[in-house]
């Protein structure tokens, strides 16, 4: 079906797109590599009156580097993620995670800021950006605001971001040299969203676990962290065995619900075996680092 | 609603098209009578609609018409026709790996695209490559055998 018809704006600064964003608050969409956005508009399921199409702020493609962390601007492509193109090589976990992401022509088109504040509880990059601690750069004209992925998820396709705000970057703070990372996913056919996604950091210490995290996508209105398996694996040595066993003993901290695609059940049972997984493999990378 | 022109190269031939914002690629494609471009689901999950924009493999129902002002693109008669077929079209012929044809022409977009980046690509590669890309009737395999062949150093595992 044709999209229902909308105005459209192609600026050129990201100023005069937070001006249009401000002037047409909630009848504005913006729009980045598409790939949601227009089959939601084509589905008729979004009726923007102006679509404010991002393609020309290249000031959002950029990538930088900063003290410890790595700014990905909003319009960066999965494809580059995927390729680890530049900077972006610094924090491999993106490769891992963009390959994963949908087929290769939404990889083609799609973008990091897309995937984030398009917010789906089953995308890799939000969990991503939860299992790394990280942040979003919301400006508007009003101004810049940071706000930490703990509290931009606030609910299925819900974010933090305002009216007349745009998402311009996120920031990846970078793990320690050495740190190792997976990311596992369970999905029904190749190219759908996860079922269930693990993303798994681990950073070793003389062969102990200094610091392990696990965000999960899938089993939940936002992705989660699991802080009390994170806190329990801390000072494990890591012999055979020793991470199954920790995730094991503990249900894991999640409440999925059950809906067409799986049972709540059988989420909780994916959530267990790819945390696993992810950590095994995450701890094994870190190992092999230290060697 | 806004109305726009657009300029882009189709096929190598420089084309302009007047168009509503609203509007597709895939649209505008066809509308102009690129109908070699297939529409399937409408929702870039298929890939029968699948172009080469700026050579990287799209879903031409996911692209606003807008986004293709001054772009290059390719769709499959753009890699060769009945009388000069380009060696992966002989290929899909001489391995039978088309059936009905509806998704023969994004599968082909998808496998050119894959050998011209890895022109050395495995059968796994290629299974990945066009995992985006739907076929009801043949089961794949032929179409796998037919891009294989393509490949350099053809049939490797």
């Amino acid at each position: 079906m044709p999209a229902a018809p909308f105005d459209y704006e192609a600026p050129a600064t990201l100023a005069d797109a937070l001006d249009l964003l401000r002037e047409r608050g909630e009848d504005a969409r913006p729009l980045a590599g598409g790939q949601s956005l227009v089959p939601l508009l084509t589905l008729r399921l979004a009726r923007p009156r102006l679509v404010v199409d991002l393609d020309r702020l290249h000031e959002l493609r950029a990538v930088r580097r900063t003290p410890g962390a790595l700014e990905v601007g909003a319009l960066v492509r999965h494809r580059a993620l995927e390729r680890g193109e530049g900077l972006l090589a610094l924090c491999p976990l993106l490769q891992e995670a963009a390959a994963l992401i949908g087929n290769a022509r939404v990889r083609a088109l799609g973008t990091v800021g897309g995937s984030v504040a398009h917010a789906d509880p089953a995308a890799e990059l939000p969990a991503v950006l939860r299992a790394l601690d990280g942040a979003v750069v919301l400006r508007s004209a009003r101004g810049e605001r940071v706000v930490d992925a703990g509290d931009f998820f606030v609910g299925m396709l819900t974010t933090a971001l305002a009216p007349g705000e745009l998402l311009t970057a996120v920031r990846l703070p970078l793990p320690s040299p050495g740190a190792g990372f997976a990311v596992e996913e369970f999905s029904r056919r190749a190219g759908d969203f996860a079922v269930v996604a693990a993303v798994a950091v681990v950073e070793l210490d003389g062969g102990a676990v200094a610091r392990a995290r696990v965000a999960l996508a899938g089993v939940g209105p936002v992705p989660a962290r699991l802080d009390r398996l994170e806190a329990a694996l801390r000072g494990e040595r890591l012999e055979s065995g020793a991470i199954r066993r920790a995730v094991a003993e503990r249900p894991l901290e999640i409440d999925p619900e059950g809906d067409i695609h799986a049972s709540a059940e059988y989420r909780r049972h994916l959530a267990a075996v790819l945390t696993a997984r992810a950590l095994e493999r995450a701890a094994e990378a870190a190992g092999r680092a230290i060697v | 609603m806004t109305e726009l022109r657009i300029a882009f190269t189709l096929n190598g031939e420089p084309c302009e098209a007047q168009t509503a914002a609203h509007r597709t690629l895939l649209e505008v494609l066809r509308a102009r009578g690129a109908v070699d471009v297939k529409e399937g689901c409408g929702e870039g999950v298929c890939g029968t609609c699948t172009v080469l924009l700026d050579g990287e493999p799209v879903s031409s129902c996911l692209v606003l018409a807008a986004r293709a002002q001054g772009r290059d693109l390719m769709t499959v008669r753009g890699l060769g026709d009945a009388g000069a077929p380009h060696p992966l079209q002989s290929a899909f012929v001489a391995h039978g790996a088309a059936q009905c044809g509806f998704c023969t022409p994004g599968m082909l977009l998808t496998a050119y695209a894959l050998l011209r980046d890895r022109p050395r690509a495995s059968r796994a590669e290629i299974r990945r490559a066009i995992a985006g890309n739907l076929c009801r009737c043949t089961g794949y395999t032929k179409i796998i055998d037919a891009i294989a062949a393509c490949a350099e150093g053809a049939a490797r595992g």
